[in-house]
């Protein structure tokens, strides 16, 4: 039962072959077999036992709520949550309990679905590994699956299994690992500079960017508000979409939510045939970094849409190698005067100083932020100073404008969707990947998928084969902006057509009475 | 204890270096002078902590250099991708509040109906005089 998606779940309470209550106790179980990951800050025990209650009493009269009851997700833990701790996995927030919650979180709920916990993350979101945060990194379940352990007893070189454990990719890294372990059937993430799309990568998910002012941010502790949007992790394209049925709109908390009518409920049609379809393949982003693994994918995956009647064309996105030191300007400089009102006066961390505001409020931020934000935060403000205000900050805003209008050109010029590959590589170990400090990652990381922040344009990436190491690569798709359902509808049939392998995490579910049930074989179109 | 010593040594070079230039000097950032590193902890109240912390800082800024190289003559800036819509407000009308009690209790120090914060008009004190803080 743990192992289908959300869509077989929901039918399934429905038809009355599980209660909510099994549901959230299978669920609750696995947690807590699975805590080795550390995907979880805070589990909601018993909130979601409530929850579940309440859900039963629904399906027994009849009232269920929609596709989202009775069904466990997870939110990452810098979306506000009402009476539940939400620390963006930092020292200023430790033990802060949000008197309210945030937008997404409410439509959750409202839907009826049980919130199992807030996942782990990089402290604040900054990060492209999910291992900065106090509360340690995240391990990839996939560091645990049969088919990357079995390819690693082949490799003569291989060391002792654990201490080689892969990282999730970040920032949205729990939300991420806690739906690959199936724990929970969806999860929130947020989405940055390709905060969702990442960990979606490297864990085999589907990860959802929305259109920026599609989904409400009120409530999403905020990184940079231009570019921040919630994200939606989930295990095939039509669990997003429900996801994502439920959560857009506008919202009168947030104002940088449009108020165009949108088609819902966001039911995908599948797509019979692609022959109408123009797929663009920037030419920039094929750079030497791209690991042969991901280009050859990236290539088979252009001949199948060509293969299928689509058109397939190479567009130019000229500014590309400009997006990422854009970004670094504006991120910087809106995190340093978004991470302003951490001042330990009104809520979160406060020190023990008392002789003067300025000294408690530094005191205070030296204690809560780590070196990774006092950093950021640091050269925002220094690109902010009023002789670099011109030369960084408009001149980053300039460029961002060009690569906005490098989209609106690619997609004027028929294209209706563009495919890119979301990660360089498959995921890394740990230890190798804390080799860089958190700024050099991050650029490099962040490189295909931060432009979309950028240009606000909806975006996902979706899982399509194995490695040779046995881990899960992900190309991304992005659409024109607040055209998420067509999208989606490209992306749905793009994932029928490679069937990527379910995760096989045997050893963890045996106690379960839950066995993976509808697994897939490993029937790939895209063989390595 | 160290970490004051790290402190002078780094102001002692740094003193010797060309001080910040403006806007007019086109090779104008790169040099992070002790001004500059002051200046930007007092806005930011946010401490460096280390030489790491300053190298890193430097790093940062090179890498937004490349800006530089981008014609961006005639461009306007983009604040948001929203821009050419219009901005919604809500009616004027109070539909919640009367939250006191819940937002007072996530402060540390509260009396009454007030959060108490130390007294505001003295200023940060200068690196000299500063107590040194154990290394982060």
């Amino acid at each position: 039962m743990l192992g289908r998606t959300l869509q077989e779940v929901s039918a399934a309470l429905k038809q009355g072959q599980i209660t909510p209550t099994e549901l959230c106790q299978k669920c609750l179980s696995l947690i807590k077999k699975t805590k080795f990951l550390n995907a979880y800050i805070t589990v909601s025990e018993e909130v979601a036992l409530k929850q579940a209650e309440e859900s039963e009493k629904r399906y027994k009269n009849g009232q269920s709520l929609g596709d989202l009851d009775g069904i466990p997700v997870a939110v990452k833990d810098n979306f506000s949550t009402s009476g539940i701790e939400t620390t963006c996995a930092s020292n200023m927030l430790k033990g802060y309990i949000p008197p309210y919650n945030a937008t997404v979180v409410q439509k959750l709920l409202d839907q009826g679905a049980l919130l199992m916990g807030k996942t782990n993350l990089d402290e604040f979101a900054m990060g492209s590994g999910s291992t900065d945060g106090i509360f340690g990194p995240v391990k990839n379940p996939w560091s645990y699956s049969k088919q990357y352990r079995e390819k690693r007893k082949q490799n003569p070189h291989s060391k002792n299994e654990d201490s080689d454990w892969l990282i999730t990719g970040g920032s949205s890294g729990g939300s991420a690992a806690a739906v690959s372990a199936f724990t929970c059937y969806a999860a929130l993430g947020s989405d940055t500079g390709g905060s969702t799309r990442n960990p979606a990568a490297h864990c085999g998910l589907v990860g959802f960017k929305p259109s920026y002012g599609l989904v409400s941010r009120h409530g999403l502790i905020p990184l940079v508000n231009s570019m921040d949007v919630p994200g939606i992790l989930t295990r095939c394209v039509d669990d997003a979409a429900i996801v994502l049925g439920a959560l857009a709109g506008p919202d009168p908390k947030d104002s940088t939510t449009v108020h165009d009518p949108i088609n819902k409920p966001f039911m995908l049609p599948s797509l019979a045939d692609v022959s109408k379809l123009c797929i663009g393949i920037p030419k920039e982003y094929l750079i030497p970094e791209l690991s042969s693994e991901v280009r050859s994918l990236w290539s088979k995956a252009a001949d199948l849409f060509k293969s299928e009647g689509a058109k397939v064309l190479e567009v130019s996105l000229p500014h590309t190698s400009y997006s990422i030191v854009c970004y670094h300007v504006l991120c910087t400089s809106e995190v340093a005067s978004n991470m302003a009102r951490f001042d330990g006066l009104q809520y979160g961390h406060r020190c023990d100083i008392n002789v003067s505001t300025e000294a408690m409020y530094a005191a205070t931020r030296r204690e809560g932020f780590n070196d990774v934000v006092r950093g950021r935060i640091l050269s925002g403000n220094f690109f902010l100073l009023k002789e670099n205000y011109e030369n960084y900050f408009v001149k980053a805003q300039k460029v961002r404008r060009l690569i906005a209008n490098d989209f609106v050109n690619a997609f004027n010029s028929g294209v209706d969707v563009l495919l890119t590959p979301t990660t360089l590589s498959e995921a890394v170990p740990y230890l190798e990947f804390i080799k860089e400090d958190n700024r050099t990652r991050s650029a490099q990381d962040d490189i295909f998928t931060q432009a979309v922040n950028m240009a606000g344009l909806p975006a996902v990436s979706i899982p399509v084969a194995l490695s040779n190491q046995g881990l899960p690569i992900g190309l991304q798709f992005i659409g024109r902006a607040f055209c998420d359902q067509q999208l989606l509808t490209v992306a749905k049939w793009f994932e029928k057509q490679v069937q990527f392998p379910v995760i096989q995490l045997q050893e963890l579910m045996d106690d379960c009475s839950a066995v993976l049930e509808n697994e897939k074989s490993a029937s790939v179109s895209l063989k390595q | 204890m160290w970490s004051r010593l790290v402190w002078l040594g780094l102001r002692a070079p740094l003193g010797g270096r060309q001080g910040f230039t403006s806007k007019a000097d086109p090779q104008g950032s790169g040099r992070i002078t002790a001004q500059v590193i002051e200046h930007l902890e007092r806005l930011a109240l946010v401490d460096f902590g280390s030489c790491e912390a300053v190298a890193r800082l430097e790093k940062a800024i090179a890498f937004a250099d490349r800006l530089r190289a981008v014609d961006t003559d005639g461009v306007e800036p983009m604040e948001s991708v929203l821009e050419d819509r219009c901005l919604y407000l809500r009616s004027d009308n109070v539909v919640e509040g009367n939250c006191a009690d819940e937002l007072l209790q996530n402060s540390h120090r509260v009396v009454e109906e007030y959060f108490v914060a130390p007294p505001g008009n003295i200023s940060l004190a200068k690196l000299d005089e500063q107590e040194p803080f154990p290394h982060s």
